[in-house]
């Protein structure tokens, strides 16, 4: 829907090189993305970035702020804010930002994550001047028109956000139980971007200010502006609305914090489901480090096609399983492998925890076979292309650009983001096996109610 | 090259030519210029010899190409003891073909970067096939195997069978598909086929054999219920070769798949409450027979829709989450086929609330029918026709446009005429749709929640007649899935 959705991780990007040769082997484009970069003298950085294929713009937004620099007692807020961030600025009325964008033909969101808070305006071309009014505006002015009505339909429409994704969701719960055996209590990812409903409730007006004030200077974003313009023309648009923002305080870096469990973690959770589900996820390195393609490599060997190691046997020839995913769940701080099986009906989770410990154990003592790691390079290879296609959205190719600004300081990451996939070897991921998966880990069992006797037993040894 | 010079020199330079701007007057929005044409050329219509059509539409963005063969036989076109047909059919095309079963299939396409992808709606059976262009020719012999030559294997359709009889089991652990089932079946009813779910019921996919989808395939995947869309990074010379290589020996014969007849529009209004109990939250449906895709009323209806459900500022979306806080979105939708349709509004609200949420859904239901604003009339429509754009970015969208003129038999001008007739569509206009098609005397209306919880304060609205029902009612009974022989271990 058109909500203001809590996005999950952004695992992939779209974008679309300079003219490519059409003809040549997909493997000889060297992906480009040209842009240009600029600081305002607040401190924002501002990326521009041509692409004349369809008459549209896109104007992404990012602030280095997401749930995990939130404090105890309010946890939640940082999406509440981005919730707040639709409803008005000094020069905007409470739901114009909407209606103005609507009227231009104009669409709208925002996510939050553990590390950032993500906007973007995409427009039709001849309107490029309206987002950059309104974005500057709440950049520059929101608290001003900030009012207990709006905190408090806001925090309504939250904790209905959180019913919908969580409480009233099969194995919706499940995620906020993993994080809490994951994390100590004091990881900055260790509760939930959506928030608990008792913190929703304690959030006070005067928490937007502060939070404003703190994390929503001009130095802690950055803006992409892609699409349908000539850069010599846009350059001054954006200036002119955003020059006016103050510069507001620097934001101190936050340091990657790795995670050490010393003892596999078991639990079980019953739910209102007919099959029973089981997760396994280990602590491993942020999103880019030197292992954290090849964990990408990983989960796509155990479970990505149907020849994946998992899927073939589970799913496929023993039929044990309803499904099976594997996921490298790459963060600033910290990242989580995963791998979620739903079971059949009559298959036990602990049958199915000792067929992936085996599969994983295979990898851990011989590395994938070279077709296997092919068949996962090409893959993600025409996976990149894919994100070159759209401009604007989640994943485009402008909020692809400031995911790399935040992670490496190089919009245009694209090639390099690919030459690590490419750059692989089948020991790589062995490698990663080894190092990455294994006892140390959360093994949680979701079960229908009362059938207990399902899950992977609690007590570990 | 080194990132960090070339940020650093990037940014000097910048700085340099930074001039100060004039300070900006805040006072009124910016202005939008005009907006500019969408600049579509036309699709190449191309035929093989056997007559298959071929629609090509060059674009060179991106080396990749995105080709969809659609067939105009779906779900639509199940015989009634048989729902489920077509869905199954598509799930089988990438089972097995010749020697290959699916692992190969599977392996033989990954291994180029491409993706395969099977499925059906109402109106068409599609396969898409997205590629890095360089590797096109190299999976079209796989893609024409899928679709013109599955071996349909017994133990393929027993084992994919048992999937889908699991995935309906799990069907019932989600409010938002027990909300779906329950309403096709209080508008359409159990005597037509969109009563019944797009993939069949645990019933009739038991029964499905597979001289069934045999039947099914050989009947109506032919070339002259079909065709080929093509759009990406190639051009009519190299493409038609190819093509006919790999689709040329196919012969015509079929016949056209039977279209589901008219259906009785909901007459009276009656309330089926599906008891969850423990639901945080009611999944509230309310829904009528609609327009078809062919309607006259189309561009009137899109504009009408907007305004009450399709967008962010839309009155129920503005009214339930943004006024009231009593759900994270409400939406409206006309879901169009080749024979009827279905309107539906939706939303999903905290369970305290549900009937205080209900009584302005119909409020709504009722106001749409009477004048609204000019302004909001221009809201609607500009952003509909300022918005048409950027449903043709990608490669997979401009397809998925071209596949559904085709499927469902719409004109060549439909997408260069859709901004002009919509922004023909007034306020008269907009009032004549609705008197059409939203009349809140006559509607079913679906509550999937705690029963315990919502029904006293639902029946105080004297909305109609209360149907209690259970999960397992609108479910039908848990299916029992059979083998395979003993899972491992178990």
């Amino acid at each position: 829907m058109f909500g203001f959705t809590l996005a999950a991780l952004l695992s992939l990007a779209q974008a679309r090189p300079s003219p490519a040769p059409a003809a040549a082997p997909a493997a000889a484009n060297r992906l480009e993305v040209p842009y240009e970069m600029v600081r305002l003298r607040n401190g924002l950085t501002v990326i521009l970035h041509e692409d004349r294929s369809a008459p549209i713009v896109t104007v992404n937004a990012w602030y280095h702020v997401g749930s995990g620099r939130e404090r105890p007692g309010r946890t939640g807020f940082a999406h509440l804010f981005e919730h707040l961030m639709f409803e008005g600025s000094k020069n905007v009325p409470e739901g114009a930002f909407d209606r103005w964008l609507e009227a231009a033909g104009g669409n709208n969101n925002g996510s939050t994550n553990n590390d950032r808070t993500n906007y973007f305006e995409d427009a039709p071309a001849n309107a490029l001047e309206l987002p950059l009014f309104l974005e500057s505006d709440r950049m520059a002015f929101l608290p001003q028109a900030m009012t207990q009505a709006k905190l408090d339909g806001q925090r309504d429409v939250v904790k209905n956000e959180r019913r919908q994704s969580y409480e009233n969701r099969p194995y919706g719960m499940a995620e906020l139980k993993l994080l809490e055996a994951m994390y100590p209590p004091d990881h900055p990812y260790s509760w939930p971007t959506i928030g608990s409903m008792a913190d929703l409730t304690a959030a006070k007006i005067e928490d937007v200010t502060d939070f404003f004030e703190r994390f929503y200077g001009p130095g802690n974003a950055s803006l992409v502006v892609a699409g349908d313009f000539d850069a010599k023309e846009a350059r001054p648009l954006v200036e002119k609305w955003f020059d006016e923002v103050p510069m507001r305080a620097a934001v101190d870096p936050i340091a990657p914090r790795p995670v050490v469990l010393r003892e596999e973690k078991r639990l079980i959770l019953e739910d209102k489901v007919q099959l029973p589900r089981l997760y396994i996820q280990w602590p491993t390195p942020p999103y880019l480090s030197p292992t954290d393609g090849a964990l990408d490599a990983l989960a796509a060997v155990l479970a990505q096609g149907k020849n994946s190691r998992l899927y073939k046997r589970l799913v496929y020839e023993l039929e044990v399983a309803q499904d099976v995913e594997a996921t490298q769940d790459s963060g600033a701080l910290v990242s989580t492998f995963g791998i979620t099986v739903t079971a059949r009906s009559g298959s036990k989770l602990e049958t199915l925890r000792a067929m992936v410990d085996e599969e994983i154990a295979k990898l851990r003592e011989r590395p994938p076979t070279p077709r296997e790691l092919e068949r996962f390079r090409n893959q993600t290879e025409a996976r990149f292309y894919d994100r070159l296609e759209r401009v604007g959205g989640f994943g485009g190719k402008a909020d692809q650009m400031n995911r790399y600004l935040f992670a490496t300081g190089n919009p245009d990451y694209f090639e390099e983001d690919l030459a690590r996939y490419r750059a692989l070897s089948p020991k790589d991921v062995q490698a990663a096996a080894l190092r990455f998966l294994g006892r140390e880990r959360v093994v949680l069992s979701v079960v229908p109610e009362g059938r207990r006797e399902l899950a992977v037993p609690e007590n570990a040894k | 090259m080194s990132t960090r010079a070339t940020l650093a020199s990037v940014l000097v330079a910048a700085f340099a030519a930074g001039a100060q701007a004039a300070p900006a007057d805040r006072s009124k929005p910016p202005a939008v210029g005009s907006p500019k044409a969408l600049r579509l050329p036309p699709a190449q219509k191309l035929a093989l010899t056997n007559g298959l059509p071929v629609i090509l539409f060059e674009m060179r963005e991106v080396p990749a190409i995105e080709m969809q063969l659609v067939v105009k036989a779906g779900a639509g076109s199940d015989p009634l003891n048989r729902t489920g047909l077509a869905a199954m059919t598509a799930d089988l095309l990438d089972e097995a073909s010749g020697a290959r079963d699916a692992l190969a299939i599977a392996d033989a396409l990954e291994l180029l970067g491409a993706e395969l992808r099977t499925g059906c709606s109402w109106d068409a059976t599609t396969v898409q096939l997205h590629v890095p262009a360089a590797r096109f020719a190299a999976a079209l012999a796989t893609f024409s195997d899928v679709a013109m030559r599955p071996a349909f294997r017994q133990k393929d359709l027993d084992r994919v069978r048992r999937e889908t009889l699991t995935d309906l089991l799990q069907a019932r652990d989600d409010p938002r598909r027990i909300a779906s089932h329950a309403l096709n079946r209080a508008v359409f009813g159990d005597g037509h086929r969109y009563g019944l779910p797009l993939r069949g019921d645990a019933a009739s996919v038991v029964a499905l054999r597979i001289g069934d989808l045999r039947n099914f395939h050989n009947k109506h995947f032919r070339p002259e219920n079909a065709a080929l869309i093509v759009v990406g990074a190639t051009d009519a010379a190299t493409l038609l070769p190819l093509l006919e290589k790999a689709f040329g020996t196919w012969q015509k014969g079929g016949t056209p798949a039977p279209q589901p007849g008219d259906a009785a529009q909901t007459a009276g209004r009656q309330v089926w409450i599906v008891d969850r109990p423990g639901s945080a939250q009611s999944a509230i449906r309310v829904g009528r027979v609609g327009p078809s895709r062919a309607t006259p009323d189309y561009h009137a209806l899109e504009v009408l829709n907007t305004l009450l459900g399709g967008s962010f500022t839309s009155r129920l979306n503005d009214n339930l989450r943004e006024q009231h806080g009593y759900s994270y979105g409400a939406s409206s939708r006309f879901d169009y086929r080749r024979a009827v349709g279905l309107f539906v509004a939706t939303s999903d609200v905290f369970t305290p609330v549900t009937a205080d949420a209900l009584r302005e859904f119909m409020s709504e239901l009722v106001r749409i029918r009477t004048p609204a604003k000019k302004e909001e009339v221009e809201r609607a429509r500009g952003y509909l026709a300022a918005s048409y754009a950027q449903d043709f970015e990608t490669t997979r969208q401009i397809a998925s446009k071209l596949a559904e003129q085709f499927a469902l038999g719409l004109l060549d001008d439909e997408f260069a005429s859709f901004v002009p007739k919509v922004m023909n569509v007034d306020a008269k206009l907009v009032q004549r749709a609705a008197g059409l098609s939203i009349d809140p005397g006559n509607l079913a209306i679906v509550i999937v929640g705690d029963r315990a919880k919502i029904e006293k304060a639902v029946q105080a609205l004297d909305l109609g007649p209360i149907n209690a029902l259970t999960v397992e009612q609108v479910m039908g009974p848990a299916p029992k899935i059979d083998g395979p022989a003993k899972p491992e271990g178990d």
